[in-house]
């Protein structure tokens, strides 16, 4: 049952020095001027990459074809484990009043929702590999709709917001790959974008008629025209009604997004510290460990969430660029990993997975500096976090497995 | 599922192509923070994590005209807290209050200190102890946002006997910072509140320096030393004064604990004030740093009333010493010749209508010239010069001898002369028919109404003695100012000069303060007070034909102005060092 596997060294060199990277600015990030219990935590750090690495071997020893038939089982369970988070689900750290943790006898044992976002994207993969028919219609998006929906409409419910912005990163990636047209991916999308701009009548309008113009050039099934138009009138009305049953908190991490400054002490104070840290940076940093933002404290969650801000102060923009270069450099091979799949399956996994990494790079780094609304998700390899850290190793696993089994990989060449 | 490799291959390249531009686009937003407005951010982070502790500058030192110290700055010790919000500062206060014996006041200031400016150190204790600092020192670490620092404190060597001029100094009040004055003030400084301390506070007041402590989020300080240099602060230059300190303590000296008034010496050439005092005083050193709540009400309680300077504040009619602007007015206006009598010779009172007004003395003084009307201080000589300057003329005279102005000596609490301006006065007081003309006899002896400070009456004999060129008088050492108030012929000068040296020969009214070797000119005065016991005034000057010193004295129930003579005169032999004639002192 088991193949010998062939190393893919670029992907594991680019997943191995990002953990490096980040175990080092989780230990920095324990580094204040008044010790506190994150001093401590890059120890459990590596022992979560070493775990996550034990996993990711074993993952490697088993075969795509085992994968792909675990899929069903651990998609259910972890829909399972994310149901069970809403009755004894435990908030932590910046997402204190979410219930996104998993407790057993009041200690948080792990968050469902990181492993949960590797399940659904191999259940998406499992399913559209399955459908004969590229999906050419609203209606025929039903199940795939489905697979994604009900994890995430737990999430929200949590209510953890940037998990949910993974899930839709996620659907859109994964669709676009298995080769659904792209007017199509922006009728789905379209409601959420007149909700986005229904804040402003010019810009809601100005959006109505391209949409218009969309639904006339693609022609979509009359009915589903017409219902697309009615939604988007809907949230484009509803939405401002909408905006008064969001959460206060929820409410003033989208009034922060637009404002930083409108709420100084509170929301904005994270960010603007976040901005400053980086901003102080420089060039090549105050030195690794020497962020002044960072040891006296100013710096908001330094080891989990605002963990890249640490990157900026200390090592400046040449240790900014770096970790990016980093990240592309493993999301392009992936890419490449994706295109040289043996099949459809492993071709649309190693997609998804990236486009879920991708996600979270653009949300997490795009919100140290204040381009995306603050949501508490966490930087893949970087932010300390034993789940994630295990999740994103299983992934790598899951990655090396699909390379080995590529064509023009070692191993093919071999057969 | 369309998985022809060449639709793949495509996406693909679409997918690097997004992939590339998104992070294209974070790296440019990194650059556009990190190195573009770089500057602006480090600016922000030091911000953040420095504190700036105020360093308070030393004020000037004041100086007397032989260069004595009448104020100077000791070192003292402060102690001072940082606190992020009220109940953190009270928690903290609550904890000290032991081991700083703080009461429940001091609490409530500081609370209200900490309310003023919250950003800067809150004063607990403005002047502690050694003993209390030896304490914090060695609990330090329990406190970590205590700050003890060595602050100068304002001290007066000389304490009460300078208090009537110096003022003292406080922490800047609240509406002493809506004053616009003090727009650059920032609260829990310290400012001159009263005399030269307040007059010259643009001068006196130092350039504050700043300190840098690196603190944490929380305000806790972290590393003494910031790494930003500490402003040094910038000590204001010193300030020289006429005063003649000798002159003053020997003054502070006669006055004793018994006497209660008020004495300037001016050198009437310039202007200087040589000393100035208002007896009794109190001391300005109890007063830096907060006045003790128990020694001003002890000061407010005193009958005696030592914080009324009676200098430049208290407002005396000023009798017989006024005799001099009558005489000056009747010899400017021409009504009166020098050696002309009066048509009626002093029997000891003057009809005048259906009233009999008194002449001091029972006896009579005869026919006089002006010369012995003075030396007499004869009452119904003057009552008559009165009418012929009459009313009008009697008042604009006293305007423009600038005596319903004040001295303009530079203290900013002296009180305004009360003169009136016009007839109108009257007229508004008492109503068109509630007066007569009789009250011109009033005035031309110096009551009525007319009240004036003992600093403006030494002005008007700085004046007589210069030559009609009132000087200002001046406690700084300035460029002197004077402004001519009247202009009389050699002459006439000669005569009235000799009236008043008269005063201090045999037979004058302050004859027994002669004094051997000096020749005086001067004139006593009563002043009516309804209240008590009368004031006595005198002021003069000598040498009668040079003069140097002018002395202005007045003795709250002094009766009569021959005891107040007595003390100017010690004081002007004291600063022409020429002794008195002892033998000849008869006191009373």
């Amino acid at each position: 049952m088991s193949r010998p596997i062939v190393l893919d060294v670029r992907l594991l060199t680019a997943a191995g020095l990002l953990s490096l990277f980040g175990v080092a600015m989780v230990y920095s990030a324990g580094q204040t001027d008044t010790p506190t219990a994150v001093a401590g935590v890059y120890k459990s750090q590596i022992m979560w990459l070493l775990i996550g690495m034990g996993f990711a071997y074993a993952v490697g020893q088993s075969s795509v074809r085992f994968i792909e038939w675990m899929t069903t089982p651990l998609y259910l369970l972890s829909v399972f484990l994310l149901m069970l988070t809403l009755v004894i689900g435990q908030g932590a750290g910046t997402a204190a009043s979410t219930k996104s943790w998993l407790a057993i006898g009041g200690i948080r044992v792990g968050q469902p929702s990181e492993i949960a976002k590797v399940t659904v994207v191999l259940m998406l993969a499992k399913l559209l590999s399955n459908q004969r028919e590229t999906p050419k219609s609203l209606l025929d998006l039903w199940r795939p709709a489905l697979v994604v929906g009900i994890p995430w409409a737990i999430i929200m419910l949590q209510p953890d917001l940037g998990t949910g912005i993974v899930f839709i990163g996620i659907f859109f990636a994964m669709l676009y790959w298995a080769g659904v047209a792209w007017p199509l991916l922006i009728l789905i999308a379209s409601p959420a974008i007149s909700l986005i701009l229904s804040f402003s009548v010019g810009l809601w309008g100005a959006w109505f008629f391209i949409l218009l113009a969309l639904v006339l050039w693609y022609r979509p099934y009359l009915i589903e025209g017409i219902v697309l138009m009615v939604l988007n009138v809907a949230t484009g009305v509803v939405a401002p009604m909408m905006w008064e049953k969001l959460a206060p908190y929820q409410q003033n991490r989208l009034k922060v997004f637009i404002d930083p400054s409108a709420d100084p002490r509170a929301s904005g104070y994270h960010v603007i510290q976040s901005k400053v840290a980086i901003g102080s940076g420089g060039f090549f940093g105050k030195g690794f460990t020497e962020g002044t933002q960072k040891r006296l404290a100013f710096l908001p969650e330094q080891h989990t969430d605002f963990i890249f801000s640490v990157v900026g102060e200390e090592l400046g923009f040449l240790g900014v660029t770096i970790a990016l270069a980093l990240f592309l450099w493993l999301f392009l091979r992936i890419t490449q990993v994706a295109e040289r799949a043996n099949d459809s399956f492993s071709s649309l996994v190693a997609f998804g997975l990236m486009s879920s990494w991708f996600v979270h790079v653009l949300v997490n780094v795009g919100m140290t500096l204040n381009l995306m609304p603050i949501t508490g998700i966490p930087l893949p390899f970087f932010s300390y976090g034993g789940s994630f850290m295990l999740a994103s190793w299983l992934a790598v696993g899951i990655l090396m497995r699909i390379s080995g089994e590529g064509r023009g990989s070692a191993l093919s060449l071999r057969r | 599922m369309s998985f022809h490799p060449n639709d793949i291959a495509r996406r693909a390249r679409m997918s690097t192509m997004a992939l590339v531009f998104g992070f294209v686009l974070l790296v440019g937003a990194f650059f556009k923070t990190q190195v573009v407005q770089n500057r602006q951010y480090v600016m922000q982070s030091e911000e953040n994590r420095l504190r700036p502790i105020p360093l308070p500058a030393p004020r000037g030192i004041i100086y007397d005209r032989h260069g004595e110290v009448i104020a100077e700055n000791l070192p003292a010790y402060s102690v001072s807290i940082t606190a992020p919000s009220v109940d953190s500062l009270r928690s903290a206060l609550a904890q000290l209050a032991p081991t700083l014996q703080l009461t429940q006041n001091d609490i409530n200031q500081a609370v209200r200190r900490y309310r003023r400016a919250p950003t800067r150190p809150t004063v607990i204790l403005p002047d502690a102890s050694i003993d209390i600092v030896s304490v914090l020192e060695e609990h330090r670490l329990d406190f970590p946002r205590l700050i003890i620092m060595s602050v100068p404190k304002r001290y007066y060597p000389d304490g009460p006997m300078v208090a009537s001029f110096v003022g003292y100094t406080g922490e800047i009040s609240e509406a002493e910072l809506n004053d616009p004055r003090y727009a650059n003030y920032k609260p829990g400084q310290q400012i001159g509140k009263g005399g030269l301390e307040k007059q010259y506070e643009s001068i006196l007041h130092g350039k504050e320096g700043v300190r840098f402590d690196e603190v944490d989020a929380r305000g806790r300080p972290v590393r003494g030393q910031g790494p930003r240099p500490d402003l040094i602060p910038v000590g204001a230059p010193p300030l020289y004064t006429n005063i003649d300190m000798d002159l003053q303590k020997f003054t502070v000296g006669i006055f004793g604990d018994s006497l209660q008034g008020g004495a300037v010496a001016i050198d009437p050439s310039t202007g200087e004030v040589l000393a100035l005092y208002s007896a009794p005083s109190w001391d300005p050193n109890k007063f830096t740093g907060g006045i003790p709540v128990d020694y001003y009400k002890q000061l407010l309680e005193d009958k005696r009333r030592p914080l009324v300077n009676k200098a430049i504040q208290g407002t005396y009619p000023p009798g017989s010493t006024w005799k001099l602007a009558t005489s000056i007015m009747g010899l400017q206006t021409g009504v009166v010749g020098l050696k002309d009598h009066m048509p009626v010779s002093c029997s000891g009172g003057y009809q005048y209508g259906t009233r009999y007004f008194r002449c001091w003395d029972k006896k009579g003084h005869g026919s006089l010239d002006l010369e012995g009307a003075i030396k007499h201080s004869c009452d119904v000589y003057f009552y008559q010069l009165g009418l012929r300057i009459g009313l009008t003329k009697m008042l604009a005279g006293g305007i423009s001898l600038s005596m319903r102005d004040r001295s303009g000596i530079d203290l900013p609490e002296e009180n305004p002369p009360r003169w009136p301006y016009s007839k109108e006065y009257y007229d508004r007081k008492y109503g068109p028919r509630g007066w007569s003309n009789a009250e011109v006899l009033n005035l031309s002896i110096g009551q009525g109404a007319n009240s004036q400070t003992v600093v403006n009456m030494a002005k008007l004999y700085s004046a007589f003695a210069a030559k009609g060129n009132a000087p200002r008088p001046e406690i700084a050492h300035l460029v002197p100012q004077r402004k001519q108030v009247f202009r009389l012929t050699a002459e006439q000068e000669a005569g009235i000069l000799e009236g008043l040296k008269a005063v201090l020969e045999a037979g004058g009214t302050a004859g027994a303060s002669a004094i051997q070797g000096l020749t005086l000119a001067g004139k006593t005065g009563t002043a009516q007070n309804t209240g008590g016991e009368d004031h006595g005034w005198f002021v003069g000057f000598a040498p009668a034909d040079r003069p140097k010193i002018v002395v202005a004295v007045l003795l709250e129930f002094g009766l009569h102005g021959s005891r107040a003579a007595h003390i100017a005169s010690d004081m002007i032999g004291h600063y022409l060092k020429v002794g008195p004639i002892k033998a000849t002192m008869d006191e009373g």
